[in-house]
């Protein structure tokens, strides 16, 4: 891809439309544009309104627990023997991941839009349980579509979204993974336009979702800016992060975009090898294509059919990516690069036993690339992982993973 | 120019009746049992025929057009091939008016110049892509009509008299009323909430307005056929051709008669409408 004009600043976008350079907008069936515009002028006027912004904070600290920390990694850096490598503690919030930051935000805006009822698409689950969360502290009734598929592969997180009184709703049309619980979401949507939100997990959808989302997943990079300042003195030399759709990757680059002196990396699901076919990663092996209300790159055959993703990982096990992504490749602003399945497993492994903290699937792809980003930069050099969750969830998978490796 | 969805329109009204339109999937089951289902559909009493280009991820159908949509992909069913059905329909049929409706994506990757280009040699005469609202115009919508075909938009229940001039902006052909909230294939419409929803869609434009969404029998076409120009039915239609299928999923001649049976009947329904909504 050729790098286009840079841009004055990267943190301006989407224009009045949702675009982002070419993608991001507004691909959505009749029924549902006038959800999509109110939804718009909701979430500008709550943006105004400093009372939703107090309330926020105030559960942000007070439930969430923010702000999460930023650890140093002293073993792992000691092993690789170049940059400090630092870890933005997502894993410690509650719910065990970045995905209540979003979650809260929005349910917040249900509330005030004066809706009844919650939808939600999860691939890990993990956006699935921070939406079951926190319509239970806000008393609203939620429905979460699942692949069935993954509601196999990622049974405690199933068990804890009913235990918090959602309903999960396996979805069984498609490739039963992540895209077609998308599908599925849409569907009960455009059915039930009157009373329902529609809870997106990730910087993806029409928009205003993928702005809106990317707002409530920055304050992760904010906090990585003042905490990193007041440990070492200065900003990071490179940020890092796992990259399905995007959310937790954005929330931590969008503050950064315009100090040209940070590195940015995206690491995508490589599954089997990009090589293979069957893999997550829709910038190493997509192009640009139009699904789920929005232009971004996007995983398909010949005639514009979508093809099924792969990845160990169900939370990046999806055929796409966030239009600001495919924005920021395009402009040459973050650097993209994939993690196999082998590598995530471990990395997973190595942090788990190195740090004591056991990662989910998803941020030991980030990790898998820092085993080799790392030992390459000076010692001076300040690296930042995004922990983007814990991985409770994944000690089944990997441990199936680890014994078929063993035959 | 005029079109041949326009031409028919024009002739529907001469005659004083609603027009059925069917909607079918081309390569479901396969491409030569689609297009002799779409040979036999005139014949049948369709008066326009949409023709479903088929697309993995349909968020706006439920389950009968998304199994529809499965079985011609996986029959081989690409969009060049769908062009080519209806090349090969127009050697017998110059005057039914076609409709290729689907998603954007497959569209996108054709090329949407090429695309229009082929469109057009090939016959069809309008386009309607569930995924374009008029925010989204420039895509193909203008290039479309630039190019003579028709731009067929979707008007819905949550379509407020706000924003209906937009929608209505740039639609042509004639105008589809999706009667319900939701996916294809559901719940059947109210007739009366029909009548009044296309009264006011006509108080915004002298096109033709047809409804769909939910229409399944004779009787309950009929019902629409009083309210509106036309009456679409697509879902039932799918059930009728899955039923007919074998065991192993294949179709047949039986594929291509339950099929133009169940439009004969539907046909029936829509011209016995009008009278009784006369009466």
């Amino acid at each position: 891809m050729t790098v286009q004009q840079q841009p004055n600043s990267f943190r301006t976008g989407p224009d009045e439309r949702g675009h982002f350079g070419i993608y991001g907008g507004r691909f959505v069936a009749e029924t549902l544009m006038p959800l999509i515009l109110e939804l718009e002028q909701a979430y500008n006027a709550a943006k105004a309104d400093p009372a939703y912004r107090k309330e926020m904070d105030h559960h942000l600290a007070h439930y969430v627990g923010r702000p999460s920390a930023l650890y140093f990694a002293e073993r792992l850096t000691e092993k690789f023997g170049g940059a400090r490598i630092y870890f933005k503690r997502e894993d410690l919030n509650h719910t065990g991941a970045h995905k209540v930051n979003n979650v809260l935000g929005q349910i917040m805006l249900a509330k005030r839009m004066g809706k009844k009822r919650i939808i939600a698409e999860t691939g890990a689950g993990m956006h699935g349980v921070a939406t079951a969360t926190l319509c239970a502290k806000f008393g609203l009734p939620c429905i979460v579509y699942m692949g069935a598929v993954d509601v196999e592969r990622q049974q405690p997180n199933v068990l804890r979204m009913k235990m918090l009184g959602a309903e999960v709703r396996p979805v069984t049309s498609g490739s039963h993974t992540l895209k077609d619980a998308m599908n599925e979401a849409l569907r009960d949507w455009v059915t039930n336009v009157a009373d329902t939100f529609y809870c997106i997990g990730t910087v993806a959808g029409p928009h205003p979702y993928p702005a809106m989302v990317r707002d409530f997943q920055s304050v992760i990079g904010k906090e990585v800016r003042d905490q990193m300042m007041a440990a070492e003195g200065r900003l990071p030399d490179s940020l890092i992060a796992c990259i399905g759709g995007g959310s937790n990757a954005m929330g931590l680059f969008h503050p950064f975009l315009d100090d040209r002196s940070v590195e940015i990396y995206g690491v995508e699901a490589a599954g089997h090898g990009v090589a293979s076919g069957q893999h997550a990663a829709s910038i190493a092996g997509g192009r640009p294509g139009v699904l789920h209300g929005n232009r971004t790159y996007l995983l398909m055959d010949g005639d514009g059919q979508i093809t099924e993703a792969h990845s160990i990982s169900a939370g990046l096990d999806y055929p796409g990516i966030g239009p600001e992504h495919a924005w920021l490749h395009d402009m040459g602003r973050v650097q993209f690069l994939s993690a196999t399945d082998d590598e995530a497993v471990a990395a997973f492994q190595l942090c788990s036993r190195l740090e004591g903290i056991i990662p989910a699937l998803e941020p030991a792809h980030a990790l898998a690339r820092v085993v080799d980003l790392a030992p390459k930069k000076p010692k001076d050099h300040l690296m930042v992982v995004n922990m983007s969750g814990r991985g409770d969830k994944d000690l089944a998978s990997v441990e199936a993973y680890l014994e078929r490796k063993a035959k | 120019m005029t079109t041949r969805i326009e031409t028919r329109f024009a002739a529907l009204k001469a005659e004083g009746r609603a027009g059925l339109v069917t909607f079918t999937m081309t390569g479901d089951p396969d491409y030569d049992t689609s297009l002799a289902i779409a040979k036999a559909l005139p014949k049948a009493g369709a008066d326009v025929i949409e023709l479903g280009m088929p697309f993995t991820d349909p968020m706006a159908d439920g389950p009968a057009i998304q199994a529809a949509g499965l079985r011609a992909l996986n029959a081989g069913q690409t969009l060049a091939k769908t062009l080519k059905l209806v090349s090969e329909f127009r050697k017998d049929d110059n005057d039914t008016p076609i409709v290729l409706m689907g998603y954007y994506n497959p569209i996108y990757i054709y090329g949407v110049d090429r695309f229009l280009v082929d469109a057009k040699t090939a016959g069809v005469d309008g386009l309607i892509v569930v995924d374009l609202p008029p925010e989204e115009d420039e895509e193909l919508c203008l290039p479309a009509l630039r190019a003579g075909l028709n731009f067929i938009r979707l008007a819905t229940p949550t379509t407020d008299d706000k924003r209906l001039p937009a929608v209505l902006n740039n639609t042509s052909g004639f105008v589809y009323y999706v009667s319900i909230t939701g996916i294809t294939g559901s719940a059947a419409p109210d007739a009366n909430k029909v009548g009044d929803a296309v009264g006011r869609i006509k108080r915004h434009t002298q096109l033709p307005v047809a409804v769909g969404f939910g229409v399944r029998t004779a009787a309950s076409a009929a019902a629409i056929a009083g309210h509106a120009d036309a009456v679409v039915v697509g879902s039932a239609l799918i059930d009728v051709l899955r039923a007919s299928l074998d065991g192993h999923g294949k179709g047949g001649p039986q594929t291509v008669k339950a099929v133009a049976d169940l439009v004969a009947e539907l046909a029936q329904g829509v011209r016995a409408g009008r009278s009784v909504a006369a009466e």
